[in-house]
């Protein structure tokens, strides 16, 4: 996938600030990212990258910059985070599912709470999602009963199933056992592939490649440099993102 | 790897040599090993029909006469779980029913309403916070101050006041109203301490959904949070069920006061063991379900743990 000129802005984040106490989390983040865009933030741990996806679906409330969904500016005070979270989906590290319900359950919780479907439809709906990851057997499972590609998977659907406009990754392959991760990244793939827009916090740099429209690399809350990603992998103009790839290459991770 | 036969642990010598010159190690237990198999349940027959016979032994003995006609005159027991009008006797049996729907009762309420004061202490809201301060200094006084000190003041203290129909309910009512007071407090703490064991990590996924923060309570949280607290809600049910003999101090004809009447006419007090036999037939299946819950708990953590 490359740019669709003149596709619309989904996020736009200007001068982007957060501090939890005296540490300085994220020092002035600008991004954008048009639909059917895929931007992948790399980075090192505790660089910022998970704290800026919290950011914008307002998990965590900013100290200053802004945000626009849409071209809403996020911060104006009639803007309900309800409303905002319900067309960005959001999936985490340690999948989170909710261990008290079925896996059909997990995927119509959002539908029928949130947009208010009926059970039935709902139901339908998250079995045809199921089916499209071939979990379909599994619906009334547990998700303590499910490996952990197949319990991140389930999450990738529970957040589908809301038709999300923008979906955030927050390092989702990195809680994975090393043999499950090729099936969700493969699911991610996918997704891309269909469209979808997605901002991606990710330690995987060979998927990053591949499926990023744009690299972006974090160091110390800010975005160092970003770009193509064939560009930033191959040729980075900047010292922080050469030292980093080299760290990467030496644990053999690229 | 060539060449070490084991020893022979019956061989006597405890040492196993090493071939790589380091000090040798010992694997064998120096201790008797313990008794398996037949061996094993011959011994614990034994050792039962020992244990039994000298409890057979000293209940039956001539010394442990007044014992065993002042408690467990089986004649006695009787007469006090039926009850005998004629001589003033009232059932303990009756009066154990009493014990049971008012423990019922109160259960159902208490679940209710310490479910909201639960709620209460753990929402933020500027509008709310007068009420969050009320509801600790409740919770504080009611698990601070012993049931019976409460029971006595709000059972002969109100309708002391003559405040009208406040003042002139059924001692049952001022029982069940004291009980549900103390209760509530603690089985609040107990919601309120399940509440905070489900992962904040939960919390963020429901509300990424879009889930409003009522809806995330209702769905997500407050489900796990009572499965987590199960067997103390069922512990506080258990406490509950006998704390309803404190009703006994209001002069209200429940077991225990039934018993204590008994014994006070027939200056035997097989009555008291009546009461607590059917104490126990409540109690014990109840305990036992607890447990039984708190291991199910343990093994379902354990199986996702290892997942």
């Amino acid at each position: 996938m490359t740019r669709i000129a003149g596709a619309p802005t989904v996020l736009r984040t200007t001068a982007l600030c957060k501090s939890f106490g005296d540490l300085k989390v994220l020092t002035g983040i600008d991004l954008e990212i048009a639909a059917h865009e895929v931007v992948c933030l790399i980075g090192s741990s505790g660089s910022g990258k998970s704290t800026f996806l919290r950011c914008c679906n307002l998990l965590e409330r900013i100290d200053s910059g802004t945000i626009e969904l849409f071209g809403h500016d996020l911060a104006h005070e009639r803007i309900d985070e309800n409303q905002v979270r319900r067309h960005i989906g959001m999936v985490f590290q340690s999948f989170n599912l909710f261990p008290h319900l079925s896996v059909l359950d997990n995927v119509t919780l959002g539908p029928r709470r949130v947009l208010g479907e009926e059970r039935r439809g709902a139901e339908r709906r998250a079995r045809d999602l199921l089916a499209r990851i071939g979990l379909a057997d599994k619906a009334a499972e547990y998700p303590d009963r499910l490996s952990g590609g197949q319990q991140q998977r389930v999450a990738i659907v529970r957040s589908l199933a809301m038709e999300p406009r923008l979906l955030l990754l927050d390092e989702i392959t990195s809680a994975l056992d090393p043999e499950l991760v090729s099936e969700v990244l493969e699911l991610v793939g996918e997704l891309a592939h269909q469209g979808m827009t997605m901002l991606i916090a990710t330690h995987e740099m060979g998927f990053a490649r591949e499926v990023a429209d744009s690299v972006c690399f974090l160091e110390g809350g800010a975005i160092v440099e970003s770009g193509p990603p064939e560009r930033i992998f191959e040729d980075p103009t900047e010292p922080a993102t050469r030292r980093f790839l080299q760290r990467i290459i030496a644990a053999g991770r690229l | 790897m060539a060449g070490q036969a084991p020893r022979d642990p019956t061989g006597g010598d405890e040492v196993a040599p090493s071939s790589t010159g380091d000090p040798p190690i010992s694997l064998y237990s120096s201790h008797r090993p313990r008794l398996r198999g037949r061996a094993g349940s011959t011994a614990s027959a034994v050792s039962t029909v020992v244990v039994v016979g000298a409890i057979v032994l000293v209940l039956s003995s001539k010394s442990a006469g007044p014992f065993r006609n002042g408690f467990l005159d089986l004649h006695q027991m009787w007469i006090a779980l039926v009850g005998d009008p004629s001589k003033g006797i009232v059932s303990v049996g009756k009066g154990f029913f009493l014990n049971i729907w008012l423990s019922l009762l109160c259960e159902v309420l208490v679940l209710v309403l310490a479910l909201g004061v639960a709620t209460l202490r753990l929402t933020r809201g500027p509008v709310l916070l007068p009420f969050r301060g009320l509801a600790i200094a409740y919770t504080d006084f009611a698990r601070g101050v012993p049931v019976i000190l409460v029971m006595l003041w709000i059972g002969f203290g109100v309708p002391s006041l003559n405040l009208g129909s406040i003042s002139s309910q059924s001692p049952v009512v001022y029982a069940g109203f004291v009980l549900v007071f103390s209760y509530t407090a603690y089985v609040s703490e107990v919601y309120r301490a399940g509440i905070l064991s489900v992962p904040q990590a939960q919390v963020q996924a429901a509300r990424s959904l879009g889930l409003s923060s009522r809806t995330t309570l209702r769905r997500v949280v407050l489900p796990q949070a009572v499965r987590n607290v199960l067997p103390a809600l069922l512990n506080d049910f258990a406490s509950l069920q006998k704390d309803t003999a404190i009703v006994s101090t209001l002069g209200v004809a429940e077991a225990v006061h039934s018993a204590q009447i008994a014994g006070g006419v027939e200056f035997n007090y097989s009555g008291f063991t009546m009461a607590s036999i059917l104490f126990l037939l409540v109690t014990i299946p109840l305990t036992r379900y607890t447990d039984h819950v708190m291991a199910r708990d343990r093994t379902r953590r354990l199986a996702s743990a290892t997942t």
